[in-house]
């Protein structure tokens, strides 16, 4: 399968998605002028790969910042994951935190109330 | 310009630099809000705040606020009026500093017919505490759909409980179809 790796910008996260090697990642900061066409790809990818998903997929979130039109987007990823978890996939998500973040922290703490999928959330130094 | 139009703009220069620093205005701008612009504005701020050794936090929450008003304007500000007067995503952006923090002021032109659903909108962000905010966020999230233009209904919402303030609010009647909308978002210091 296809593999995605997209260097992040100032605006733009890094996003790594390979199958064979196992890296699902997302993480940076999030504020694209159209946040619809950024992710688009990602959505597509992520469609194709819940076809063929492997039996187990830890998928990672480490934002630093991301704006409220990418919180959607973000939110559309989870349900993907959601589906291929209910479809029998073994699906975990670690969501990274800096350790002093506490509007990160909670970030994640709503998505994980939101869908229903194992949920790690990991802090960690800067 | 002839001598008295000089004269005249060069006071109006200077009691406008007056009020600017009486009112602890760090950045004013008037025009097209711009992917760019958001992108420079918010780099010039942060620079500025570490310079004055601001602390994360209130880095942070400034960098939050600026962006989702910014976009408020670039997404939602209307098209309509003269051609010399307003234009589509244009308005006025202002970051003001003072001792309890910073205010971020954005204002833009609204068709009339959009002040009832914005009112009550606002008026419902503000009536509600922490937790509320955060339901709201969440279900918005859920249920609200991105608008063509971007939008996810969601920046109002994460301004209130990023600060942690009321927002302030209020339309200044232009004509019969449309009024200047002045938002205006405060960051305190000591949170």
């Amino acid at each position: 399968m296809e593999v995605i790796k997209i260097k992040g910008t100032d605006d733009t996260p890094d996003i790594i998605l390979d199958k064979d090697n196992d890296i699902f990642e997302i993480s940076g900061r999030s504020l694209p002028e159209d946040v619809t066409t950024f992710y688009e790809p990602i959505l597509n990818w992520l469609d194709d790969y819940a076809e063929e998903a492997n039996e187990k997929t830890v998928f990672a979130f480490k934002l630093v910042y991301f704006n409220t039109a990418s919180s959607k987007l973000i939110l559309d990823i989870l349900m993907k994951l959601e589906e291929m978890h209910e479809n029998g996939k073994e699906i975990l998500i670690k969501w990274y935190f800096p350790e002093d973040d506490e509007d990160m922290e909670e970030a994640g703490e709503e998505y994980a109330d939101i869908v229903d999928i194992p949920f790690e959330q990991v802090s960690y130094t800067l | 310009m002839d001598k008295n139009n000089v004269k005249g703009f060069l006071e109006f220069v200077y009691d406008f630099y007056r009020s600017m620093k009486a009112h602890e205005i760090t950045l004013v701008y008037e025009g097209e809000i711009t992917h760019q612009i958001t992108k420079a504005f918010t780099s010039l701020t942060e620079s500025n705040m570490a310079k004055d050794s601001e602390s994360n936090n209130v880095q942070k929450k400034v960098f939050h606020v600026m962006v989702e008003c910014l976009q408020n304007i670039s997404k939602h500000a209307d098209a309509f009026g003269t051609d010399n007067f307003l234009f589509a995503g244009r308005g006025i952006f202002m970051v003001s500093k003072s001792k309890s923090g910073y205010h971020v002021t954005t204002g833009n032109v609204i068709e009339n017919n959009k002040i009832d659903e914005l009112t009550k909108m606002l008026d419902n962000i503000n009536s509600l505490d922490k937790e509320g905010l955060k339901e709201l966020y969440k279900t918005q999230m859920k249920e609200g759909h991105l608008s063509d233009k971007g939008g996810a209904g969601l920046g109002f919402i994460d301004i209130a409980r990023k600060t942690g303030n009321k927002l302030e609010f209020h339309f200044l009647p232009i004509d019969e179809e449309s009024s200047f909308f002045l938002l205006t978002s405060s960051i305190s210091r000591n949170v």
